[in-house]
């Protein structure tokens, strides 16, 4: 069928002009921190400036947010890696009961709303009189992380084959050996990528955060309030730049990481 | 790997504790899932079922002390005309987002299942997950500067002369408002483009999946492309669109963001959620503003299922 192989103009146009919905509003973020306009989001700027940069740089209410921001998503990284690597080890290969059960557990705080997630683990918080800190945050990030890690890493495992193990024991290494010497190198891009999309997951997350930060800012609390109430806007798109280069540049690398695999990263958000 | 020795090791605690998973894989998987299972199941599941306990007590409404007895009291003021209405709203916001992302997505996810190829398939795959992972408040942000009223959307409509087509949008009653970014018109683009990923996803998925034997037995039996697409590929599409359509209606259910930044300051159940645990203080009342979206999606679940949704997913 000759008329098959190339689409119609008319859904050409439609999916490239989706496309592009999908990307050029993001470019608005990158000219409005060079405006000269800092009460309004005028089209066209007035003018063009790169004083903002350094306004941000010297903004002090910035900096601890963006320290918080990189702590929270650390921790939250380090600790969803451990649990989604060794979940995705159990389930790879194994067959038990419950297991479909354990599976939906793994992704529901990710398929739930973030406030629910948010409004559940400030509940308990209340309940249990835990005050908020930073592993409140933690805590809350961790949990819906560990999906991500997870994904990629059980996708891997599958692909890893078992008489490789089975190689691995008959040549006489124990369980430490095989995992140090087969599985992890084989496994270690997958939980990289893992690892940076968790990451920035975590450090963009300000839905669950609001609910489990109590008085503390991060990087992405502090952008909403001025986004609520907006002074020096250019300063917000210069932070926004930022964000929005922590949580790009993951993907991207994470997307080379695991290409190649019937399952490629994030593939489960 | 050339560092693996062929000889056998020392016996030793790591090589009785191989020899005993070898023996029992189930303790293995055992000792494997436990820390997991552990976090969720105390953590997260703990959680959800603190939501649900908070949403049965109720607060004095003189000292505002959260009375820690079961009631029904607090259910009963979802029902009072003003949060019945911030519901409704809700659920009719994502369903009309729902059905937009839906039409709007198709032609991407239906280029990108059958015409892209190569090069093109890698630059939809990431063109699409890209704006999925990036920044969700950076995205936010972007369109509260698209649709100020000083901003690029009144910039070109001007420039073009349509200026008027605007006005005449913005002074629609019910859905109109000052500016694009202080009306419903707002929060409904910027929740269309900030989920319409998430619908394209599913849909690409269940569209690759169309057998191309069936679609030249449609042609062979006289239908035209549109005849094809209306009685073969969307029908074995569907599960992939409601698939798609479970994250749109879901996240839009539950979003309080947008809503706050673009819109008439209108409440969704998020916002209630938000301002009742935030400055009201009123922990019982936001619980169950929080159950209802957990009801009404396990209710859509329940549909999604019958109609064979999942195994798109």
């Amino acid at each position: 069928m000759p008329s098959e192989t190339r689409a119609p103009w008319i859904l050409k146009l439609l999916a490239m002009g989706g496309l592009l919905f999908l990307h050029l509003p993001i470019l608005l973020i990158f000219l409005y921190a060079f405006t000269t306009e800092d009460r309004s989001y005028q089209f066209p700027p007035p003018g063009l400036t790169v004083k903002w940069f350094a306004v941000a740089w010297n903004r002090p209410d910035i900096w601890p947010p963006l320290w918080l921001s990189l702590k929270v998503a650390f921790l939250a990284t380090a600790l969803a890696v451990v649990l989604g690597t060794l979940a995705a080890a159990a389930m790879a290969r194994a067959r038990f009961f419950g297991r479909d059960a354990i599976s939906l557990l793994v992704v529901l705080p990710i398929a739930l709303p973030g406030i629910i997630t948010g409004m559940s683990l400030r509940s308990a918080f209340a309940i249990m009189d835990v005050p908020f800190s930073t592993w409140t945050i933690v805590l809350g990030h961790a949990t819906f992380c560990i999906v991500i890690v997870y994904n990629n890493a059980v996708a891997r495992l599958r692909r890893l084959s078992g008489p490789l193990l089975e190689a691995s024991a008959d040549l006489g290494a124990n369980g430490l050996q095989t995992f140090r010497h087969v599985i992890l190198p084989n496994l270690g891009s997958a939980l990289l990528a893992g690892g940076m999309l968790a990451f920035a997951l975590s450090f963009d997350e300000v839905i669950v955060t609001t609910f489990t930060a109590g008085q503390q800012a991060t990087l992405p609390i502090w952008m909403l309030e001025e986004l609520v109430r907006p002074r020096q806007r250019p300063v917000t798109n210069v932070v926004a730049m930022v964000v929005f280069g922590a949580t790009f540049l993951p993907i991207l690398a994470a997307y080379y990481l695991t290409r190649g695999g019937e399952e490629t990263a994030g593939g489960g958000k | 790997m050339s560092d693996l020795h062929a000889s056998l090791p020392a016996r030793g605690l790591w090589d009785r504790l191989t020899a005993l998973f070898w023996r029992r894989p189930g303790l293995l998987v055992g000792v494997l899932i436990a820390a997991p299972l552990l976090w969720l199941g105390v953590v997260y599941v703990g959680s959800l079922i603190a939501l649900l306990v908070q949403s049965f007590y109720s607060i004095d409404e003189f000292s505002g002390v959260v009375q820690r007895e079961f009631t029904l009291k607090t259910y009963a003021e979802l029902l009072r005309p003003a949060n019945a209405d911030i519901i409704l709203r809700t659920v009719t916001m994502a369903a009309a987002v729902t059905v937009a992302s839906a039409i709007l997505a198709f032609p991407i996810a239906y280029y990108a299942a059958r015409f892209a190829k190569g090069r093109w398939k890698a630059a939809f795959y990431l063109g699409i997950m890209l704006p999925l992972w990036s920044s969700y408040l950076v995205k936010v942000y972007a369109w509260k500067m698209i649709l100020s009223k000083e901003g690029i959307i009144s910039w070109a409509a001007n420039g073009i002369g349509a200026g008027a087509v605007l006005d005449a949008l913005l002074a629609l009653p019910g859905i109109g408002g000052n500016s694009l970014s202080t009306s419903y018109i707002g929060t409904f683009l910027v929740f269309v483009y900030v989920w319409l990923p998430y619908m394209i996803l599913p849909m690409q998925a269940s569209l690759e999946r169309v057998p191309q034997s069936m679609l030249e037995a449609s042609a062979d039996l006289g239908a035209g492309g549109l005849r094809t697409l209306w009685s073969v590929i969307l029908p074995l599409a569907l599960p992939g669109v409601i698939a798609g359509s479970i994250f749109t209606f879901s996240l839009t259910l539950g979003d309080y963001i947008i809503p706050q930044i673009i819109g008439n300051s209108a409440n969704f159940i998020g916002m209630a959620v938000y301002q009742l645990q935030g400055t009201a203080g009123n922990i019982p009342l936001a619980a169950a503003f929080a159950v209802v979206p957990i009801v009404i999606m396990l209710v859509y679940l329940g549909i999604a299922r019958k109609l064979g949704a999942f195994d798109a997913l």
